[in-house]
């Protein structure tokens, strides 16, 4: 019983949230594309083209703070084997993965006016790049596994492994950048960001963080309701799965 | 009007790439969202005609 | 003998008496190279501009073939449980494992690795680095490498899955065992990138066997 109390209580909370948090995600992201395409003024030297700045950025900022997070919720699980942990970090990992791959292909959109090309290897792409490897290889390591628990354990493991190895990926991407510096130098949102570029920037952050809050906590209801559905089924000798864990059956039991 | 409108859309020339990448942004940011909201429905579906048969 | 050193012993003998580890990964290593002159033409200043990389990622994923070997064999019949049961900690154990490993695969990619940067018209400034690379190198690649194939023992697929789990890991030790090679070539002190090297092994030496340990653990529950 004291096992449910904390998903039971994570229920009542996320029920009484979550219309807020969606409905002020809305607004958010409302305000920022307000901002973002109409009152932001065209830039001296990229003209219109800085607007896909106001997508690309946040989401970078995104996609590194939702593997941070799934960082996090990963050590919770292995140190305190607290049953939420473990579901955070799945139901957040294809929303990282989501973030990434916006910020790449608004990133090569955004390089070929500026640059000429597709693709460009800077260091900052490159490594955001690798960061949607390893949230693909998340991906696919909990679904690799017949028995749904099992993934779980392993990707928490392989997510510390990822956030130790990310700081020692980003030194060594940028310093083979600089060892191989492409003729000229330019860094992604230019020189100096002024403060008319800055409040779009900031409104559309926080609108994907709201965005990324309301999506994981309804991600993180629907594991919960599912595990429910399992544990009854497998009660009531429906379940035909040949490896339930006993930790599976202890999340949903409603006793 | 429509001639605000017209350099709105142009982007200053750079239309085919500001509109398409605001395009992908909400084609996966939208996505995850359907998928989320259609898989929540779904498993509540699910848990309450299994409660539904247990009494 | 130690219990370390026994393991070691033990992992080596079984190797050998199955055979075709080392001589698979330097087979793959050789015939990869070999591919290269066939796809981007045998001039030799071509070769040579792209020597040390194409050197380094082949190397890699030689080393990354068999790095299943280093559990799944145990997993499958049911020796690494008795392992786990053994006095010697499971993180010793790792690295007992990773040391057989290495004699098997890294050491023999490395002997190789200047035949065939003959083959790839490297300069000769280039060979003493490649080879002390590839010597701080492998260690890593290995140790790396076993936190991937004990996260999937027991995976669906877990041969492609591994490759995916831990190339994005080998990342840095391919720039900077590629860029002393070609700090090499260039005339410049490949110092600073051996000495990067060096201090990923010594990073992964005492990180790397925890991970895995616990890998090995969760996957024996």
């Amino acid at each position: 019983m004291l096992r449910f109390a904390n998903p039971a209580r994570f229920m009542r909370l996320s029920a009484a949230i979550l219309p807020w948090c969606a409905g002020a995600a809305a607004a958010a992201v409302a305000a920022g594309l307000f901002l973002a395409l109409f009152v932001a003024p065209p830039d001296y030297q990229q003209g219109e083209a800085v607007r896909i700045m106001y997508v690309h950025v946040p989401a970078a900022w995104m996609a590194s703070f939702v593997y941070v997070v799934m960082a996090v919720a990963s050590a919770v699980a292995l140190i305190w084997r607290h049953p939420l942990a473990e579901i955070a970090t799945r139901a957040a990992a294809p929303l990282g993965a989501g973030f990434t791959l916006v910020c790449l292909v608004t990133g090569s959109l955004w390089g070929e006016p500026m640059w000429g090309t597709w693709w460009v290897w800077d260091a900052r792409l490159t490594s955001v790049l690798v960061l949607f490897f390893l949230y693909l290889g998340y991906l696919a390591l909990v679904n690799a596994f017949d028995e749904p628990t099992r993934g779980a354990r392993a990707g928490s493991i392989l997510v510390l492994v990822g956030v130790i190895n990310l700081p020692i990926i980003k030194f060594s991407v940028d310093w083979w950048n600089t060892l191989h510096q492409p003729a000229s130098v330019f860094r992604l949102g230019g020189p100096t960001i002024a403060a008319s570029l800055l409040w779009p920037l900031l409104v559309m952050a926080l609108g994907f963080t709201l965005l990324f809050a309301s999506l994981l906590m309804l991600r993180m209801r629907t594991a919960l309701i599912a595990a429910k559905v399992r544990a009854v089924r497998l009660v009531a000798g429906e379940d035909e799965a040949p490896f339930v864990s006993a930790s599976s059956a202890k999340l949903g039991s409603v006793r | 009007m429509t001639d605000q409108m017209a350099h709105f859309l142009a982007m200053g020339g750079y239309a085919i790439y500001v509109w398409p990448a605001y395009g992908v942004a909400t084609a996966v940011l939208g996505f995850l969202v359907v998928q989320s909201v259609l898989a929540y429905r779904r498993t509540q579906r699910e848990f309450t005609a299994l409660e539904r048969r247990r009494r | 003998m130690t219990a370390f050193s026994r393991l070691v012993a033990r992992d080596l003998r079984l190797a050998l008496r199955q055979g075709g580890d080392a001589a698979t990964v330097i087979a793959f290593f050789v015939l990869t190279v070999i591919l290269f002159p066939f796809g981007v033409g045998p001039e030799p200043e071509i070769l040579r501009r792209i020597a040390p990389g194409v050197l380094w990622v082949t190397a890699l994923l030689a080393a990354l073939l068999s790095l299943e070997r280093i559990f799944h064999v145990d997993y499958e019949d049911g020796s690494l449980e008795a392992l786990a049961l053994m006095p010697l900690p499971l993180e010793a154990q790792v690295l007992a494992k990773c040391l057989a490993h290495w004699l098997l695969t890294g050491l023999p990619l490395t002997i190789i690795a200047p035949l065939l940067a003959l083959f790839l018209h490297l300069e000769r400034e280039a060979y003493p680095v490649l080879v002390l690379g590839m010597l701080l190198g492998t260690p890593s690649l290995t140790l790396i490498g076993a936190i991937g194939a004990a996260l999937t023992l027991g995976a669906r697929r877990g041969g492609v899955l591994l490759s995916l789990l831990v190339l994005p890991l080998y990342i840095p030790v391919l720039i900077f065992g590629a860029a002393a090679c070609e700090a090499a070539v260039a005339g410049l002190t490949p110092r600073p990138h051996l000495l990067l090297l060096a201090a990923l092994l010594v990073l992964a030496v005492p990180l790397t066997p925890f991970a895995a340990a616990a890998a090995v653990r969760q996957a024996l529950e």
